[in-house]
């Protein structure tokens, strides 16, 4: 490898990426910061530290329910994208299907469309087959979201493995079902766990297809959207956003530690 | 009668064994039937609600009418066009502050890349509503922007112009979207052939010079992917401008809400995002053909 020659050069380049990373956690850290905040408003200095905001935040029933009505939406919506993904993935780069490139690009269709404009469009499909709005008509427009998502996750995973194993083991004899489950599903694993934890985290966070397909319930990004306009909630609100940061820390450690054992065996 | 039905069914496994097209198909199904029930009859719905003249759904009479009320209103035409407008200026200024950070991992990091991409986009797995919210809190009257600046004595009134316009909005935005320009940013960079870039500046190439002949060209992909990945999303973002707009910085998603919410006019609303749509792709195909020229007459 040549040495660069601009050292000054990568010098900036690295603090150049610094000060990005302080403009991009910065937001996101206020949060946590605020919710221990002993005050209702979000000003420095900081008054002193409490832990009201999180008993509040505890305490508070709605929140719960969001939460569950969250979960209960993204686990299926997270295996039903993730199935369909892989059925997808799996005959789109198996050999000579026709139009493949013309329907790979099709997939991509709910990604060029606002998501604005899915969520009316699914608003009045519903309206005039008569379904009534509910979690199921959130998961049905968060399933069309995650697809496309899921597929391309799972098409790098495919794109890079060896076929000969396949035909190998159907020269071996075993049937193309158990060949499947034997020697293409654990090669593909990781990508399906990424694509699993992918569309589960943008189903959970989803806020505009749920804000028009939901029916009386509330996901927690509707119910955090509902308690924004009160001042008062705010500080219980930060405690929440903290939470969620959390966990979302914890899965994501999660995710590269399993991608790490999974590269350590191999090599 | 059975011996006919072994006879078809023999015929049908026996077509599905030889057809490997047949079988990939099946794999598709799946898939394809959510693709059309799920998107493009909605789609093909929206088209058609857009083009009823009566409120009663039952009445088949179709016209324009509804397109004409639209652009009629010359505030409703130039909130469309300030949506592409903020839309396509987040998506350059999105890409132009992420390019030299994705080009730092990828080329100056040697270790572990995958650490770098993983701390860079993390805060992005977090809820979209609390990243835009804390632009709310930083920027607001009593944020901490202005506290910061009272406490520090550079200014004794807050400022009220950082929050509720369309910097705020760009600002947020270009915060809130900056992991879709990195991961393409990246994976185009990455992908480079650095014998090529070591075989410019054998030839005696600078290393501007490098960067502007072989790096910046052949990252082009990802540039054109983080750019449309951006600028299509943010034209109907709701939240961003609803928090941190204010009046002037409304856009077409908020004027597409209140069809369907306040205003209670669906045809219209449903026309407002047919033109929306129309207009997005218009933008996406024009600046795909431009570049496409640009490649030619640089060729």
């Amino acid at each position: 490898m040549t040495r660069d020659r601009t050292s000054a050069g990568v010098a900036w380049l690295k603090g150049y990426t610094i000060t990005y990373l302080v403009f991009i956690y910065l937001p996101v850290l206020l949060l946590p910061i605020f919710s221990f905040n002993d005050s209702i408003y979000v000003a420095l200095p900081m008054k002193g530290l409490t832990l009201q905001w999180w008993r509040e935040m505890i305490a508070q029933e709605g929140m719960h329910a969001a939460f569950s009505n969250s979960i209960s939406v993204a686990l299926p919506v997270a295996f039903l994208s993730t199935a369909m993904g892989l059925c997808a993935a799996k005959a789109l780069t198996g050999s000579r299907l026709p139009f493949s490139g013309l329907l790979t690009s099709l997939f991509a269709l709910p990604l060029v469309i606002p998501f604005i404009i899915l969520g009316i469009a699914l608003l009045i499909g519903f309206n005039r087959i008569g379904i009534g709005l509910s979690l199921y008509t959130v998961g049905i427009g968060h399933v069309l979201i995650c697809l496309p998502f899921s597929l391309f996750v799972l098409l790098s995973r495919f794109d890079g493995f060896d076929r000969s194993l396949e035909e190998a083991a159907l020269d071996l004899g075993e049937t193309p079902w158990m060949t499947f489950w034997r020697v293409t599903f654990p090669i593909v694993l990781p990508g399906v766990i990424a694509s699993l934890l992918l569309t589960f985290t943008i189903s959970f966070d989803e806020f505009l297809l749920a804000f028009f397909l939901t029916g009386s319930k509330s996901t927690l990004p509707l119910y955090i959207f509902s308690q924004l306009r009160f001042p008062a909630k705010l500080p219980a609100v930060l405690a929440l956003g903290s939470t969620v940061l959390i966990g979302t820390f914890i899965l994501v450690a999660i995710a590269e530690r399993l991608r790490r054992q999974e590269g350590g065996t191999r090599s | 009668m059975t011996g006919s039905m072994t006879i078809r069914a023999g015929w049908l496994a026996r077509t599905w064994r030889a057809s490997p097209a047949l079988r990939g198909y099946a794999l598709l199904a799946p898939a394809l039937v959510l693709l059309i029930v799920v998107l493009l009859a909605p789609v093909i719905l929206l088209v058609g609600t857009s083009l009823m003249v009566e409120a009663d759904p039952a009445s088949w009479t179709l016209g324009l009418a509804n397109y004409q009320a639209f652009f009629d209103k010359p505030q409703y035409v130039a909130v469309l066009a300030r949506s592409i407008g903020i839309a396509s200026i987040v998506a350059a200024l999105t890409v132009l502050l992420a390019y030299p950070a994705a080009y730092f991992i990828a080329f100056h990091v040697h270790g572990n890349k995958m650490i770098w991409l993983i701390i860079i986009t993390l805060p992005f797995w977090t809820s979209y509503l609390l990243r835009v919210f804390a632009w709310k809190l930083i920027l607001g009257f009593n944020g901490v922007v202005n506290s910061a600046l009272i406490f520090f004595g550079l200014t004794t009134e807050p400022l009220e112009a950082l929050l509720y316009n369309s910097f705020a909005v760009v600002l947020t935005l270009a915060h809130a979207w900056a992991a879709f320009a990195i991961l393409p940013l990246f994976v185009s960079l990455q992908k480079i052939d650095r014998s090529l870039i070591e075989a410019a500046q054998d030839l005696g190439e600078g290393p501007v010079m490098t960067f502007l002949r072989v790096t910046l060209p052949l990252s082009m992909p990802g540039i054109v992917a983080a750019l449309l990945l951006v600028f299509i999303p943010t034209v109907g973002d709701y939240v961003t401008p609803k928090l941190v707009g204010g009046p002037n910085g409304l856009m077409i998603g908020s004027l597409i809400q209140l069809s369907f919410g306040q205003l209670d006019n669906w045809p219209l609303g449903a026309a407002i995002s047919v033109v929306s749509m129309l207009v997005v792709t218009a933008v996406v195909c024009g600046f795909l053909l431009g570049l496409e020229g640009i490649k030619k007459a640089l060729a």
